[in-house]
């Protein structure tokens, strides 16, 4: 009985205890995303929206089937063998009238032109001289107008340009284009450029880390060896170039570098050279600029590593009878791979984006992906393209850090 | 949402707080003018003969900028409807005009003749022309190239070149330098083998070209020594002689003279304004005191009259100079620039 009475007085006292508590524990959930969100916010506003943005203006254009609906809707079931048929030449016209009249004939003439180059001015000569004409057949109008209607690459442009979406931003990207039969072929040797851009991208960065490593590495050694107040003042040189903006570095190297400049200078006084080296306008100077630039950011995850390894395990290796080079290679070196691992990544991640300094210290054959990036956006308005080639890099090195993360592993990674 | 993606966003946020800091001020919208330019000594010389005389007769208070052709930024700013650039000075407008990011230009509200306008457009107003000309020091090069052909001549003039590293200009004098008629060149690349052509002459002094981007690099580059001769702007030597004391000269044989022009972005609150500003700026007056500052020819040929003997003979419209010149031609970029720019993008890097 007494049992009985416990058990239920328990469970009615039980069951708002629970809701209480659960209260309570969401309150606290409430309070803690209340404090995150601002940061999720930010992250979603400045980063997830418009990469997502840019991946989608990679592949969604839909400027065609917008602008010139009833041809895109009358190509259809158009096979692309031979010339459309004249309902198709009545549709376009009607198009290009009413984008002549509403003024988007300068947008469509440009997607056209961008997978037919020369085709703008053709398509918008013809709106203008249509916007005369008053009624067909259009065929042969349209033909007598501009040649470009007589032939069956702007018909599959076209045709192409009824879908929202397009592989032609992308296939361009990597060298690679719609022919008059919409087959997917590689694009002609001397317009090929981006497969060789982005190996050259990726050639920098690797020769960049593997040279702030070499460089970093014993440096930071020394720096976490050295008693404090010598680390400490050498430190502050280590740090100069971060409190220097990219833009001043790659300047100063520019005047360094330069055919009459420092370097120059002094070689060719000491007699060591007879004429001045190419050392401005040149990948050694673009990857002894970047060297400077990152060089920090690949030595402070190092050092703050090594500065954690006990000296006590590699005097306890020397104990036990290893020489200074094996004790240092078997027990000290190991431990700071993790450094070494951020320091890498950190630094290599950067250098794919690196703009500035491949522009002004570079030659032409030194521009990386950032550089078309920024011309394709700023100054041709060819968003589609910047949108494409950056989208390619995004996975690129995506799938970089995953092969990275299976390799060495993100868990081992350390930044201090 | 169409292509005017996060960039415009981005861009026209930014463009609000700034008019919304504009608005602030306690001064009505009519009684001010966003006016951008190239910057340097170019839009230093507008400013003496265009803004500051403009402001003080009107009271208008005139903010400048610069820019560096970026039509991104026009674009954005449109297409967001965050328009703060009221007058604009750039180069190769017509695909921002086709797009409508331009008001389309009223002579009738100019109050201006259009046919003393040679070069006009749809949305712009020719401000004045510059010339592309070679540049060379005389100090270096007492007997310096006579010809176009001649800066193509590695023999007769051993040594560095300056060009532009974008396609334009140089494709043109490829081909005149190879012997195509001034009248021709860009006939002839429009055609495949045209551009091949010109490609091919421009591989005979690939190896001793040095690449400049910005105007300013122009004049650096004789300066230093970098290369014995260079394409430039004519303005820019003319400076670097007038202000420098440099010895430098100009070569006007096969000179490729573009356009700059003055327009409105569409949407600007102070279009009567704006309208106000550019005939001010394009009257005959005005435009002889901008060609005596900095020798462009002026884009209204009424002034040309106005302008001292010295002065005349600096410009490019000077009939000596005109003798074998070539006019660039804006519709031939714009059908041509995104394929040829990729085309010298990947011959200049290999």
């Amino acid at each position: 009985m007494a049992l009985t009475m416990g058990s239920m007085s328990g469970s009615t006292v039980q069951l708002p205890l629970r809701t209480k508590l659960q209260r309570v524990e969401r309150r606290r959930k409430l309070r803690a995303f209340a404090l995150v969100l601002p940061l999720l916010l930010f992250i979603l506003i400045t980063f997830v929206l418009p990469l997502s943005r840019m991946m989608r203006s990679a592949i969604h254009d839909d400027t065609l089937s917008l602008l010139m609906p009833r041809t895109t809707a009358a190509l259809r079931d158009w096979d692309g063998k031979e010339l459309p048929e004249e309902r198709v030449y009545d549709a376009l016209a009607k198009d290009l009238k009413r984008a002549w009249m509403e003024k988007t004939v300068g947008k469509v003439s440009l997607r056209v032109n961008y997978e037919l180059p020369g085709a703008a001015s053709q398509v918008k000569s013809s709106a203008r001289k249509l916007s005369g004409l008053s009624g067909g057949p259009y065929k042969a109008a349209l033909i007598g107008i501009s040649p470009l209607w007589g032939e069956r690459d702007v018909w599959g442009v076209l045709k192409r340009g009824g879908s929202s979406y397009t592989g032609f931003y992308l296939l361009r990207s990597i060298d690679f284009e719609y022919n008059a039969n919409s087959r997917i072929v590689a694009s002609p040797g001397e317009k090929a450029i981006f497969r060789d851009v982005f190996l050259r991208t990726l050639m920098i960065s690797i020769t960049v880390t593997a040279a702030t490593l070499l460089l970093g590495f014993p440096v930071a050694y020394l720096l976490a060896k050295l008693p404090p107040s010598t680390s400490n003042l050498l430190m502050i040189v280590v740090l100069l170039p971060f409190w220097v903006s990219v833009l001043l570095l790659t300047t100063a190297w520019v005047v360094l570098l330069q055919d009459n400049g420092v370097i120059n200078g002094i070689l060719m006084s000491l007699h060591i050279l007879s004429e001045p080296a190419k050392l401005l306008y040149s990948r050694f100077g673009t990857v002894l600029a970047m060297t400077h630039i990152q060089l920090p950011f690949t030595l402070l995850p190092i050092y703050s590593v090594m500065k954690s390894i006990s000296p006590s395990h590699v005097r306890a290796a020397r104990s036990l009878g290893a020489g200074p080079f094996y004790a240092f290679w078997k027990v000290y070196f190991p431990q700071t791979l993790p450094g070494i691992a951020a320091g890498c990544l950190l630094t290599f991640i950067l250098c794919l984006g690196y703009y500035i300094t491949p522009a002004l210290v570079g030659g032409p054959g030194d521009q990386m992906i950032s550089n078309f990036v920024a011309a394709y956006t700023n100054q041709q308005l060819n968003w589609g393209m910047a949108s494409a080639l950056g989208a390619i890099l995004l996975t690129a090195t995506l799938l970089l850090y995953i092969v990275f993360n299976k390799l060495v592993g993100a868990d081992r990674i350390k930044i201090g | 949402m169409r292509i005017g993606s996060i960039i415009a966003r981005a861009v026209g946020v930014a463009g609000v707080s700034v008019s919304a800091l504009l608005s602030a001020q306690p001064v009505s919208a009519a009684d001010q003018l966003t006016i951008v330019s190239w910057g340097g000594n170019f839009q230093d010389s507008q400013r003496k003969a265009f803004f500051e005389p403009y402001a003080s007769a009107t009271g208008t208070k005139v903010t400048e900028d610069s820019w560096n052709g970026e039509q991104a930024k026009i674009r954005a700013m449109v297409e967001t409807n965050t328009v703060t650039w009221d007058v604009v000075v750039g180069g190769s407008m017509g695909q921002l005009c086709a797009d409508g990011m331009l008001e389309t230009i009223d002579w009738n509200k100019l109050g201006l003749d259009p046919e003393k306008f040679n070069g006009r457009e749809d949305c712009a107003v020719p401000a004045n022309a510059a010339a592309n000309i070679i540049a060379y020091d005389k100090d270096k090069l007492p007997s310096g190239p006579k010809t176009i052909a001649d800066f193509f001549d590695l023999k007769k003039f051993p040594g560095k070149r300056g060009l532009n590293s974008r396609p334009i200009v140089n494709l043109e004098w490829a081909l005149i330098a190879d012997g195509v008629p001034i009248g021709e060149v860009y006939k002839v690349l429009s055609t495949p083998e045209g551009v091949d052509r010109a490609f091919k002459k421009l591989d005979t002094i690939k190896k001793e070209a040095v690449w400049w981007t910005s105007g300013a690099q122009q004049a650096q580059l004789l300066a230093d020594g970098q290369v014995v001769m260079t394409s430039a702007w004519n303005g820019r030597i003319f400076d670097a002689v007038k202000n420098s004391g440099k010895h430098f000269a100009i070569m006007w044989d096969a000179q490729i003279l573009g356009y700059d022009y003055w327009v409105i972005p569409k949407g600007t609150a102070r279009l009567d304004e704006a309208y106000k500003f550019i005939a001010f700026a394009s009257s005959p007056e005005a435009q002889a005191e901008m060609a005596a500052l900095i020798p462009y020819a002026p884009g209204n040929q009424d002034a040309v009259a106005l302008v001292d003997a010295e002065t005349r003979s600096n410009l490019p419209s000077n009939p000596e100079h005109m003798a074998n010149a070539l006019i660039y031609d804006e519709a031939f970029w714009a059908d041509h620039q995104d394929e040829l720019t990729q085309r010298f993008s990947a011959w200049m890097a290999n």
